[in-house]
């Protein structure tokens, strides 16, 4: 064609999209000091058996509730005389799983539910949502504690009672996200070039919804820690004795008045970690928002 | 008298991942009752100004230097209360997309009467009465029953004159308009731009319409200043500007309206697209895309030539033209 | 940029579907099209109004032309393309291509191979997360066309966009005008023979639009295409049309040669569109508007003929019967819906060779 085209002083980074959200991430120190921390907390509770920590489970009756920087226990040890750094990042694996295993176990299933209502709408629309509406009916509290219940205590129960309330907002999110997508005119000139519906959504729904609900299922991690943390202390989730925050936290609360600092130990370790994936999947979102 | 805007070497700059240089000297100066467009396509820095003007941009991201007066007065000096004195009181703005800029919950009698009782400090009673003018101004059928109306109610025309009842409701010296029939169908734009030349004359007021359509500028200007990458790189009456453009850039436009194109024919289309403006422009920033173009034309910024009263032409050919006489 | 073929040298795209009835049968002819929109309301969600979208549209797009449809918004020109290209179904007429009836004789999937569109919003018709050559390929790869790729580096090389520098880019790396020959591509790649433009060029600057309507002639007269473009602009549908249609409230209200309607408009509607435009010179400027309110509502549109509500020239008849499209004048082309025309009608002016004006006198 006779038409020149001057590209005027403007290169444009080669790169994917999800190269360029990586890229833009690494960029945000706020994110990265979150990501930082996570990866320790994770990292060490995954070679905790190779670190140079105490047995978590052995008791003392002499050294109950020392205090922080006690000689041979740092973080002071608990109602039992139990090393509490030991507990702490012993107590992280279990508390890391039934805080991601759900999400992802949710973020899976909802996001099915969502996009296929999001894109089919209509009468399938209609069933999927109203009944994840059902589920809406009830706090979250009360919904994993019925089914904790129902099931009985135990970590499987925990991470199944738990999954099945994270389905449905993120079924809701995906569903909403998906509506959005579906009406743009890049889907309508999909359909004109004669794609089904199964080839419109793999190569050009999913693409474009994935991002914004990941980024809304990592922020539910720190709400299902928090949950599964209440149930351990209710006494529907881990049963002692092992070592899991929220079950320390519980167990702690008693020892509250003789030794505050060591009691609120575990309630700081939930604290940091939700805080971290909360921060982190803040600096996701605007990472991954392409339109500058 | 003092001339009612006068813009002295304004420079906008936005600070953030990327910087743009979005206002690059730009000087203008608009006398009492008149009315001019600023006619500039996209990313041309039209919009930009009409915000500096209203002190809209978010001061963390942008730099301002030059100074920006309204009847005398230095606008940027202005904080607080004086500012919102200013903001809808001396100058008041109509939008692109009045949907967007009505409060959907408030009817819209309310929404002027508001607006009126904030600005001017008078009764309910009488902040109605204003509202209920204003409305009959602007030409709307039946406005005792409109005023109860909320803005999704109506159609899009009677949408714009809302907005322009409510802007005008404070009788403002300056009004700025931002392609604010750009959103609506050919019959329903003409009535609007009727109107509005009609209340510029009734209110007396100055009016900056800012727009991408030269027939919409040839309808509604007295004046033109023609904005390509933040600069004025034209000037003149409106029938100066139309008749005889002397920039290359104001040119291709006029030849890219289709007016006067036989079917069918080869256009002359203006190549490229406009530069992003990541740097301050050092040369004629339209050069790259200029049929004329000379080698000075890419070293150095054009001088400014005035080649009559209140008409000016930034570009070396119009420098040649004048020095040749 | 590159070197041009002879004017009368066309080549046609590989895999396009043959031409069946020969040059004198029309690529499309649609008869009688109507698409009626349900609005649900109350708490029950019962069908409270319906929208006229399109109400009894007929048109025939003839081989190798560029049929420009003009109208204001809420007149059913963007149904219609959408009813044309299978992306909703009428409720009731027939689309004919190539002599071959949608439904009967020829399959969505076929038509959709004949016929594509290129819609406005250059952004938002392109996913933001593919690659240009992956959102041109899309379309080849999934109807089996061999070597999608390949493709779509040719027709990005047919739109001026060099394929080593632009096919991985994103959307959002690109100007207005750039993306908007992807959105031609990707049109293209699919080997049409009927590309609809709905507005194609009207978010675009006038710089740049002057040359995508540049790429748009030349590659109609290159690949022996055929268009219907969509605007409502009506310098740019006098320039690169041959016939216009004019619709109003989902109707078609006047038909006919370009040259024939931009001299003598024959509808009041169509004169009063043409005065609406802007005149361009500043010593004759428009001092009364044409129409006063803005176009009605789809939603139960006016009886007889549906513009006899703003209409100077509207006499009783004009409200209890609804005009046809008649040949008007001398010309066996031009058609309009307006009783004025109809000797019959019992119209004041009917049959008096009457000329409506634009505005007021």
């Amino acid at each position: 064609m006779a038409v020149a085209e001057i590209e005027l002083a403007r290169t444009p980074k080669r790169r994917g999209y999800w190269a360029g959200v990586l890229h833009r991430v690494s960029g945000d120190p706020v994110a990265m000091v979150c990501f930082v921390v996570l990866m320790a907390l994770i990292l060490s509770a995954i070679f905790a058996s190779w670190l140079p920590l105490q047995d978590p489970y052995k008791a003392s009756m002499i050294a109950r509730l020392k205090p922080i920087g006690t000689e041979g226990h740092l973080l002071g040890t608990d109602e039992q005389g139990r090393d509490m750094l030991a507990r702490l990042i012993y107590g992280g694996r279990l508390t890391l799983l039934i805080g991601l295993m759900p999400v992802v176990v949710a973020f899976f299933i909802g996001s099915a539910l969502g996009i296929v209502a999001g894109y089919a709408g209509g009468r399938t629309n209609t069933i999927i949502m109203r009944t994840v509406d059902v589920f809406f009916a009830f706090p979250s509290v009360l919904l994993a504690i019925a089914i904790s219940g129902a099931l009985g205590a135990g970590i499987v129960n925990s991470l199944v009672s738990l999954s099945i309330v994270f389905i449905p907002p993120i079924t809701r999110v995906a569903e909403s996200v998906t509506s959005g997508v579906r009406s743009a005119d890049y889907i309508e000139a999909a359909r004109a070039s004669g794609g089904n519906a199964l080839t419109v959504m793999r190569v050009h729904v999913i693409g474009n919804v994935l991002g914004p609900i990941f980024v809304y299922a990592s922020s539910l991690t720190s709400v299902c820690m928090i949950l599964a943390a209440g149930l351990s202390f209710l006494g529907v989730g881990v049963k002692p004795p092992e070592p899991e925050w929220g079950l320390m936290l519980n167990t702690l609360r008693s020892a509250i008045y003789m030794n505050p600092w060591v009691a609120a130990l575990p309630g700081l370790m939930i604290f940091i970690t939700s805080l971290c994936l909360n921060l982190l999947s803040d600096g996701l979102r605007s990472a991954m928002n392409v339109k500058d | 008298m003092t001339a009612l805007l006068e813009f002295d070497r304004l420079n906008v700059t936005f600070k953030g991942e990327r910087t743009v240089y979005a206002i690059n000297d730009l000087s203008l100066k608009l006398e009492q009752g008149e009315m001019l467009v600023l006619l500039g396509e996209s990313g041309s820095g039209k919009s930009v100004t009409l915000k500096t003007l209203l002190r809209l941009l978010p001061p963390a991201r942008t730099q301002i230097s030059g100074g920006i007066k309204v009847n005398g007065t230095d606008i940027m000096t202005l904080s607080g209360r004086s500012l919102q004195d200013y903001r809808g009181g001396d100058v008041s703005m109509v939008f692109q997309e009045p949907a967007l800029a009505l409060d959907p919950v408030y009817r819209i009698g309310d929404q002027i009467s508001e607006a009126v009782r904030r600005k001017k400090r008078v009764s309910r009673e009488e902040a109605r009465n204003v509202a209920l003018d204003m409305l009959r101004r602007v030409r709307i059928p039946s406005p005792e029953r409109r005023m109860m109306n909320f803005p999704h109610e109506l159609s899009g025309g009677m949408r714009q004159r809302v907005m322009i009842a409510l802007a005008l409701a404070c009788r403002p010296r300056l009004l700025l308009a931002d392609e604010p029939t750009t959103a609506l169908d050919a019959t329903v734009q003409i009535q609007i731009l009727l109107l509005l030349r009609e209340l510029q004359k009734e209110f007396g007021m100055g009016v900056i319409f800012v727009t991408h359509d030269i027939g919409v500028a040839v309808e509604i200007s007295d004046r033109i200043a023609v904005m390509y990458a933040g600069q004025i790189i034209e000037e003149g009456s409106t029938h100066e500007v139309i008749n005889d453009a002397h920039h290359p850039y104001t040119r291709g436009l006029l030849a890219a309206n289709l007016h006067d194109v036989e079917r069918g024919e080869r256009l002359e289309a203006i190549p490229g697209v406009p530069p992003s403006l990541e740097e301050k422009p050092k040369a004629c920033s339209f050069a790259p895309r200029c049929p004329n173009a000379m080698p000075e034309c890419r070293d150095k910024l054009p001088p400014v030539i005035e080649i009559g009263a209140r008409r000016r032409v930034a570009c070396f050919l119009a420098q040649q033209a004048v020095a040749a006489e | 940029m590159s070197q041009h073929t002879a004017p009368d040298q066309t080549e046609t795209l590989p895999d396009t579907l043959p031409d069946i009835g020969g040059p004198a049968q029309p690529l499309v002819v649609c008869r009688d099209l109507k698409k009626h929109f349900p609005i649900h309301g109350g708490i029950l969600g019962r069908q409270v109004a319906t929208v006229h979208a399109v109400d009894g549209v007929s048109f025939e797009v003839r081989k190798g032309e560029t049929l420009g449809v003009v109208g204001e918004s809420g007149c059913g020109k963007s149904t219609t393309a959408r009813l044309l290209i299978g992306l909703i179904a009428p409720d009731e007429g027939k689309i004919i291509f190539d002599g071959q009836q949608l439904g009967e004789e020829m399959s969505l999937r076929e038509l959709r191979r004949g016929i594509q569109m290129v819609f406005q919003d250059s952004y938002a018709s392109l996913n933001p997360r593919l690659t240009v050559e992956d959102s041109i390929a899309f379309g080849p790869r999934i109807n089996g066309l061999d070597d999608p790729r390949g493709r779509a580096r040719e027709m990005m090389n047919r739109v001026g966009l060099e394929p080593a520098r632009f096919a991985g880019r994103y959307p959002h790396e690109m100007s207005g005008g750039q993306r908007q020959r992807v959105n031609i591509a990707r049109a293209l790649a699919m080997s049409p023979r009927l590309v609809v433009l709905d507005e194609a060029v009207s978010a675009l600057d006038k710089s740049v639009e002057a040359q995508v309507l540049n790429l748009l002639n030349d590659l109609r007269r290159d690949l022996g295409l055929t268009y219907v473009f969509i605007s409502h602009d009506l310098n740019v549908v006098r320039y690169i049309s041959d016939r216009v249609l004019v619709m109003y409230l989902g109707e078609v209200v006047e038909v006919g040669p370009v040259d024939e309607v931009y001299a003598a408009q024959a509808h009041p509607y169509t004169a009063s569109l043409f005065a609406a435009m802007p005149s361009m010179d500043p010593d004759h400027r428009t001092t009364v508007p044409p129409l006063s309110g803005d176009p009605p509502n789809p939603i139960d549109p006016p009886t007889g003929c549906r513009f006899h509500t703003r209409c100077r020239y509207a006499e009783d008849v004009c409200a209890s019967a609804k005009p046809l499209l008649r040949p008007f004048g001398d010309s066996t082309e031009h058609c309009a819906a307006c009783h004025i025309h109809d000797p019959e009608s019992g119209h004041s002016l009917a049959g008096s060779g009457f000329l409506p004006k634009g505005t007021p006198q």
